[in-house]
């Protein structure tokens, strides 16, 4: 019997992906409640919290500045210091790094330009309760869209994403080799932290659903969650 | 007191906004460029009168919020 997860998604002036996400959970069988950035806490009992895709803040000073100082996010790190899992998407993945989550940053994409369409990725690292569904070496079809989505990361903190299996995606073509997309360090698309209970990634899988939009792929990613 | 602080990516951090408005100066034959770095510029006026102060309070603001010290310096000048 599959486990019903409670997920919270949280909601920034700016955020546009949180519908998208709450459909995604709830297609797969899950609840999830909308959380308010004023909030000061989160709902008692939930399983993850997703902070989502959008423009918080209108992108202003840096993506996520603003949004990493809201209440709920001084919630968000308490619980994640706790061992709660958190998945960040897009802005999310931005926000959770510069809240000090994950490490690294997300500077403006080489080209300058807000790169937006399906990109293959190929997992990276899998022991982790993120990707846990999906085999190392796999090929996965997700959409992207960014214009700050180029991670970058010092020699001695990439050395020690690496030994630590931190690296969970990177752009590549559908063979699984590298390509460079958007400028990122050694063409990373998302990574975890070193407890492996915080998540950030630029692609969007709640936008990989249903093989009539293009891909499924999705699914096997969220559902990693369940495990 | 006004702060005047400039934010720009780190030395060896590539700054494509700089590279692309290098490449343009270029083509517009502008010759003996070596590099264009592109930052921002943030003013803040402040309630101090004491110098030291408004250094501290000013760095302080860079550190939490105004720069993001994994990729970018900042400079202050106070006046």
């Amino acid at each position: 019997m599959q486990k019903t997860l409670k997920v919270a998604v949280l909601r920034f002036p700016g955020t546009n992906c949180e519908f998208d996400t709450q459909y995604a959970f709830e297609k797969l069988g899950h609840t999830t409640e909308l959380v308010w950035h004023e909030n000061e806490s989160l709902p008692a009992d939930i399983d993850l919290v997703v902070v989502p895709g959008g423009f918080s803040y209108g992108d202003y000073l840096r993506s996520g500045s603003i949004a990493r100082f809201s209440p709920v996010m001084k919630a968000v790190i308490t619980y994640a210091n706790n061992g709660g899992k958190v998945l960040g998407i897009c802005n999310g993945f931005q926000i959770l790094t510069e809240a000090g989550l994950l490490p690294g940053a997300l500077k403006r994409n080489n080209n300058l330009h807000f790169i937006s369409k399906y990109q293959n990725l190929c997992v990276i690292n899998n022991d982790n309760a993120f990707l846990n569904k999906c085999k190392k070496g796999e090929v996965l079809n997700i959409p992207i869209a960014h214009a700050d989505g180029n991670y970058y990361i010092d020699n001695e903190e990439f050395k020690k994403l690496e030994e630590n299996e931190q690296i969970l995606l990177r752009y590549s073509d559908k063979n699984g080799e590298t390509v460079v997309v958007n400028g990122s360090v050694t063409s990373i698309a998302g990574v975890c932290n070193e407890n492996k209970n915080v998540f950030g990634l630029m692609p969007h899988p709640e936008r990989a659903l249903e093989l009539i939009l293009g891909s499924e792929d999705g699914i096997r990613m969220l559902k990693g969650f369940e495990a | 007191m006004t702060a005047v602080i400039n934010v720009f990516l780190k030395e060896g951090v590539l700054d494509p906004q700089g590279k692309a408005a290098h490449h343009a100066l270029d083509s517009l034959g502008f010759d003996g460029i070596n590099d264009v770095r592109i930052g921002k510029q943030i003013i803040i006026k402040l309630d101090t009168d004491d110098k030291a102060t408004a250094e501290a309070e000013v760095k302080e603001m860079c550190e939490t919020l105004l720069a993001n010290t994994v990729i970018e310096d900042y400079t202050i000048e106070i006046n």
